[in-house]
C-alpha cells in the first residue's frame, strides 16, 4: 500500500459539498412533495369506477414501478428532445423522482385506504359528516398513520436515488463530488466524505421522523 | 314519526327488500327480528340514506329520505346509528369521538362541543373515561361511546343494529342497559336485535322479518307469546 491519504482537498472543498448536500435535499423534498400529491390522486384514480383515470393511473404506477430509476432520468432529460421538449438537469430529475415517487406511493396509499374498514365511513356519515368532512376527519388522519412509515423510507430512498441525478449533469452531491474527485484525483478521500454525508443524512431524517411520529401518532392505534 | 311505504332495495340481481310497510311513532320502540340476511340491517341504512332504494318512498318527519334534493347529511343529524362492529374512531379520544360530529357538523365551538360530549359520555356510564383512546376500551364500552357519539348530536331518532351481536356475552347486559335507559328516557328507536328479552321487554312492537318482507308485525308480547306467521314460530322456537 503506497496510497497516501490526503484529506485536506476534502476540508477545502466542504463549504461546495455542504451546499451541494442542500442541493440534495432540495431536489429530494419537492420530488417528494409532487410525488406525494400525485400518489394521491393516482391512488383514487386506481379506485375510480371511471375506466380512463383507473387505466392511466394504472399505467403510471406500472410504469414507475418497474423500470429502472436511471432510465426514468434519461427519459425526462433526453427522451423528451424528441418531441422539442428540453429540460435542464433540475426539472428533468425533479420530474422523473416525482414520476417514481408517485407511483410507489399511489400503491402505499391504496394500501392504506384498503386499511381503513367501511364502517368508519358508514359511521362517519350516519353523524351527518359529509364525504369531504368525513375524508379530512375520519380516513386521512387514518391513512396516514398508516402510511407515515412506508413515506419515510421512500423520502430516504429518494434522497439516494438523486445521486443518480449526476449522470442527467446535476451538480447534487455525487455529482458536486465527482467534479472534486476528477479535478483533485483524491477518489477514494472524497467518496469517503460522501458517503459520510449520505450516511448522517438519512438518519437524521430517520430519526426526525421517528420523533415527528412518535408525537403526532402517541394516542390511539389504528 | 318514520315511515316506509312499500320499499324495494336490490344489490344487483338479488332483491333484499320486497316491499317493506313500517310506521313508527313518536317515543315508540320497535325491535326488527328475523333471520340472517332476512333484510333487517339493510333497511336500517336505507332510513338514513347509507343505501339507496329502487322503488317506494321513505319519510322521515315528513321529509322524503330518496327524494334527490333532499339534504342528507342534515336529516342524519336527526337519526342516530349504531352499528354492529364497534366502530369508534380508533385516532382520537373518547371526548373527541363524540365531540367531533357537534363541532364540524352542527358548528359548535370546541367548548362546547367538548362540554356536550362529557356530558354523553357520562350518560352512558363512561364519563371516567374521557382521555382515553378506543383501543383502551372493552367492547361494550367502545359500544357505549358509538351510543355516546350518536346521541351528542340529540337525534330524534335512534338505529340499532345488532349493537350487542359481536360483544361477549358478559359485556351485552352493560350495552342493553343503555339502550333500556334510552328507551325510558322516551327516545323513539328502531331495534334489530337477536335478543329476545330486550325485544319482549322494553319495545312496544316487535316487527318479524322475513325474505324481505314483514311477516308478522304487532305489540311484542302478542307477537312473541302467540306468533301466528309459521316462519315466526319455526324462528322463535330456534333461539329459544
Ligand atoms: N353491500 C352489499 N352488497 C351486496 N349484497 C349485500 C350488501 N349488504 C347486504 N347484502 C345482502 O343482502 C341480504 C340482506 O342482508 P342484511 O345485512 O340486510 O341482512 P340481515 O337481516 O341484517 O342479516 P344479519 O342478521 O346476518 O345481520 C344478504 O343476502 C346480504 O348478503
Ligand atoms: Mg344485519
Amino acid at each position: 500500500m503506497d496510497y497516501q491519504f490526503l484529506w485536506r482537498p476534502v476540508f477545502k472543498a466542504l463549504p461546495e459539498l455542504v451546499d451541494a448536500a442542500f442541493l440534495t435535499m432540495q431536489v429530494s423534498i419537492i420530488s417528494m412533495i409532487i410525488g406525494l400529491s400525485i400518489g394521491l390522486l393516482l391512488s383514487f384514480g386506481r379506485r375510480s369506477k371511471y375506466f380512463i383515470p383507473r387505466t392511466l393511473s394504472t399505467i403510471w404506477v406500472e410504469l414507475a414501478r418497474n423500470t429502472p430509476v436511471l432510465f426514468q432520468i434519461f427519459f425526462f432529460y433526453w427522451g423528451l428532445g424528441e418531441f422539442g421538449i428540453f429540460l435542464s438537469s433540475y426539472v428533468a430529475v425533479v420530474t422523473a423522482l416525482s414520476f417514481n415517487t408517485a407511483g410507489y406511493m399511489a400503491e402505499t396509499f391504496r394500501g392504506g385506504f384498503n386499511a381503513i374498514s367501511n364502517t368508519q365511513l358508514q359511521a362517519s356519515r350516519s353523524l351527518g359528516m359529509s364525504f369531504l368532512q368525513t375524508q379530512r376527519y375520519i380516513i386521512i388522519p387514518q391513512v396516514l398513520r398508516v402510511v407515515y412509515y412506508p413515506m419515510t423510507n421512500q423520502f430516504i430512498w429518494v434522497i439516494l436515488m438523486s445521486s443518480l441525478g449526476m449522470l442527467a449533469g446535476l451538480r447534487e452531491l455525487t455529482g458536486e463530488t465527482q467534479y472534486f474527485n476528477s479535478r483533485t484525483f483524491r477518489t477514494f478521500e472524497f467518496f469517503a466524505a460522501t458517503a459520510v454525508i449520505y450516511y448522517i443524512i438519512a438518519k437524521l431524517v430517520m430519526i426526525a421522523a421517528r420523533l415527528l411520529g412518535w408525537k403526532i401518532f402517541k394516542g390511539g392505534k389504528t | 314519526m318514520i315511515e316506509l311505504k312499500n320499499i324495494h332495495k336490490s344489490f344487483g340481481d338479488l332483491k333484499v327488500l320486497k316491499g317493506i310497510d313500517l310506521k313508527v311513532k313518536n317515543k315508540e320502540v320497535l325491535s326488527v327480528i328475523g333471520a340472517s340476511g332476512s333484510g333487517k340491517s339493510t333497511m336500517l341504512y336505507c332510513i338514513n340514506g347509507l343505501e339507496p332504494i329502487q322503488g317506494g318512498s321513505i319519510s322521515v318527519d315528513g321529509v322524503v329520505v330518496n327524494d334527490k334534493a333532499t339534504d342528507l347529511n342534515k336529516l342524519r343529524q336527526k337519526i342516530g346509528m349504531v352499528f354492529q362492529q364497534w366502530n369508534s374512531f380508533p385516532h382520537l379520544t373518547a371526548l373527541e369521538n363524540v365531540a367531533l360530529a357537534p363541532r364540524v357538523v352542527k358548528g359548535l365551538s370546541k367548548n362546547e362541543a367538548k362540554e356536550i360530549a362529557a356530558k354523553q359520555l357520562a350518560h352512558v356510564g363512561i364519563g371516567d373515561k374521557l382521555d382515553v383512546y378506543p383501543s383502551a376500551l372493552s367492547g361494550g364500552q367502545q359500544q357505549r361511546l358509538a351510543i355516546a357519539r350518536a346521541l351528542a348530536m340529540e337525534p330524534k331518532y335512534m338505529l340499532f343494529d345488532e349493537a350487542t351481536s359481536a360483544l361477549d356475552p358478559e359485556l351485552v347486559g352493560e350495552v342493553l342497559d343503555t339502550m333500556r335507559m334510552l328507551a325510558s328516557e322516551g327516545m323513539t328507536m328502531i331495534v334489530v336485535t337477536h335478543e329476545m328479552g330486550f325485544a319482549r321487554d322494553v319495545s312496544d312492537r316487535v316487527a318479524f322479518f322475513h325474505e324481505g318482507r314483514v311477516e308478522e308485525i304487532g305489540p311484542a308480547k302478542t307477537v312473541l307469546s302467540s306468533p301466528k306467521s309459521e316462519y315466526l314460530q319455526k324462528f322463535l322456537a330456534k333461539v329459544h
